[in-house]
């Protein structure tokens, strides 16, 4: 190899340019949000006492997983498959509601003009400012007039709002479907739903799976809603459930819940969401270049 | 819009055509919108009402106009928990967003080994939920069986009480910062993904290195991006409510009822049945959020955002 070789393959080569400092210092910060997973994954292998008497990143005398998730499905009658089947319900079919809501929304913000576009685009945008828990008190007011609290709609109808959904999905929408394309159905006689049902959504696919898959989470994560929304521990998600084995373990008093159950309820509750996140990164990730790069 | 264009559609008037597209875009928004104003037009407004009411021993409901607001701004409870998100938003916020953008522009610039899994595994904790990371950190955080201590005692030194009064703020400023650098990272590595790769490959020809061309070319292209981070970050921030009252089971003397704004709405809702001041300490809070918002995307604004 001659030296010109080399240099100009210094220009071009990703392998020359590594740095060892930027890959340290990466993994530092990999290791920061990697380790306490670590310890749940390991601590859910460990029974009451180990957990406490034995070293946090090291297994303990025994291997307790299962016995753990025994006793979790054991507690209550099972209470707990009830939380994660309601947990399911109450993201899922939200995620699908607000996906459904914010696509054809952000479609008719970015293809049509129509009169009040501009104030109600306004609007929704500056609802994005309104922090969601102090939007959950006076929607546990108004639902509590209703008669809705304490029902899985508490939980639901509020949840398929996402204006930030409505953000994404016009950008994405203005970006990713060619108006080319939308002239060329029409003067071939197709209708303006059928274009945003066959064209349009098509198109959209990667920007709906960003909204979904952030729609999902956030139901999923969400503690302060079904908390004030929900009284009777049957209509719990896995948070506020999770939360109350908490308290019971910490209450003590001889309370049938420990905390090597709490530990392995937490890390089976977030599993299905990080396999999600893994599975479908290819698509959300496109999804979001879209929306992250306009004011 | 040139007048031309302007005067064939006033020519033509609503065509059919044209009318039929307002219909579509209408079919299309208004089940969002409905939902829109069912959830947080109607529930706001209600809110503001309830604020205007105080429920009195003697005379029941009863109109007072401004006074819970008067009454909350007054408040140290209310003004104490304000203080408290305030001092965390100044000292949490910029941490991490700064490390959001330090890892989105290393991760980026292609110069570390294992990138692509470094990424995911930065993004990981933000699809645990924050019930899960607070009881996981509280347990790190455990002064005689946590990790933590335990690392630290093993070096022969003495172990930090961190579910203490004076160290409780910054473990939960630890809490959040683990579960969202991963979320700010994802969005300005999108972004800097978006950058046309010509804008700075010009620049390295120049002689510019990599930091010049992040500090430069990078990070003013991904303004919007921050911006957007930051403003989800100071609205996150306020609203802290899963993690005080979480660490307030195994840390109650530490975390009382009014530890965060949240918190405090929440007592006075649930635990003292008084959904008046609660709707106005809501309302308030929410308002708080929204100046400290306004703020932060004028000064983007006027400091040059448009460049």
């Amino acid at each position: 190899m001659t030296s010109t070789i080399t240099a100009r393959r210094k220009q071009r080569d990703p392998r020359d340019r590594r740095s060892g400092l930027l890959t340290g210092l990466v993994w530092l910060g990999v290791a920061y949000f990697l380790l306490p997973l670590l310890w749940l994954t390991i601590a859910s292998t460990k029974d009451n006492t180990d957990l406490f008497s034995t070293f946090g990143f090291f297994f303990g005398d025994e291997f307790n997983f299962f016995a753990n998730l025994e006793s979790l499905f054991a507690f209550r009658d099972g209470v707990f498959w009830r939380w994660t089947g309601n947990t399911i319900l109450y993201a899922g079919v939200s995620a699908v509601g607000a996906t459904a809501l914010a696509t054809a929304a952000g479609y008719a913000f970015a293809k049509f003009e129509f009169p009040g576009r501009r104030f109600i685009f306004s609007a929704v945008l500056g609802s994005i400012m309104i922090p969601a828990t102090a939007l959950a008190l006076p929607t546990y007011l108004v639902f509590a007039n209703l008669g809705l609290v304490n029902t899985p709609w508490a939980i639901i109808i509020p949840s398929i709002v996402s204006p930030f959904g409505v953000y994404l999905m016009r950008v994405y929408a203005a970006d990713s479907v060619p108006d080319s394309l939308i002239e060329a159905a029409r003067i071939d006689g197709a209708s303006e739903l059928r274009i945003f049902v066959s064209i349009g959504l098509r198109l959209m696919g990667p920007g709906m799976v960003t909204v979904f898959l952030f729609s999902l989470v956030g139901v999923w994560n969400n503690y302060f809603l079904p908390l004030i929304m929900l009284s009777s521990s049957d209509l719990y998600p896995l948070t506020v459930g999770l939360a109350q084995l908490q308290a019971l373990s910490t209450g003590g008093g001889g309370s049938t819940a420990v905390f090597s159950t709490v530990i392995a309820g937490s890390f089976v509750s977030i599993l299905p969401l990080v396999v999600a996140f893994l599975y479908l990164q290819r698509y959300w990730q496109s999804g979001l270049a879209a929306g992250s790069t306009k004011e | 819009m040139t007048t031309t264009s302007d005067r064939t559609v006033s020519r033509r008037g609503p065509s059919p055509q044209r009318r039929k597209l307002i219909i579509t875009a209408y079919i299309l928004i208004t089940p969002f919108i409905l939902v829109f104003i069912g959830m947080v037009i109607a529930p706001l407004l209600y809110a503001g009402f309830l604020s205007l009411f105080q429920t009195r021993l003697i005379g029941g409901e009863q109109f007072v106009g401004l006074a819970n607001f008067g009454e909350a701004l007054t408040d140290p409870l209310f003004l104490g928990g304000v203080a408290r998100m305030s001092a965390f938003l100044l000292i949490q916020v910029p941490i991490m967003l700064g490390l959001s953008l330090f890892f989105a522009l290393a991760i980026d610039s292609g110069r570390l080994r294992g990138g692509r899994f470094a990424r995911l595994a930065i993004f990981v904790p933000f699809a645990v939920p924050g019930v899960v990371a607070t009881m996981m950190w509280g347990y790190l955080y455990g002064d005689d069986f946590g990790p933590i201590a335990q690392g630290v005692r093993s070096l022969g030194l003495p172990a930090p009480d961190l579910l203490s009064s004076e160290l409780m703020l910054f473990s939960m400023m630890n809490i959040v910062t683990w579960s969202f650098v991963g979320y700010n990272m994802i969005i300005m590595y999108a972004a800097l993904r978006a950058i046309p790769t010509e804008l700075y490959e010009a620049a390295e020809l120049d002689g510019a290195g990599a930091v010049r061309i992040g500090w430069s070319i990078k990070i003013p292209a991904i303004r919007p991006a921050i911006m957007l981070t930051l403003i989800f970050s100071v609205i996150g921030s306020f609203q802290l409510f899963t993690e005080p009252r979480l660490l307030a089971t195994i840390a109650p003397n530490v975390i009382g009822t009014a530890y965060s704004p949240n918190l405090y709405a929440y007592t006075l809702a649930f635990t003292f049945q008084d959904v008046n001041y609660a709707a106005a300490v809501a309302f308030l809070l929410g308002f708080v959020i929204m100046i400290i918002s306004y703020v932060v995307q004028l000064s983007n604004a006027r400091s040059g955002g448009r460049s």
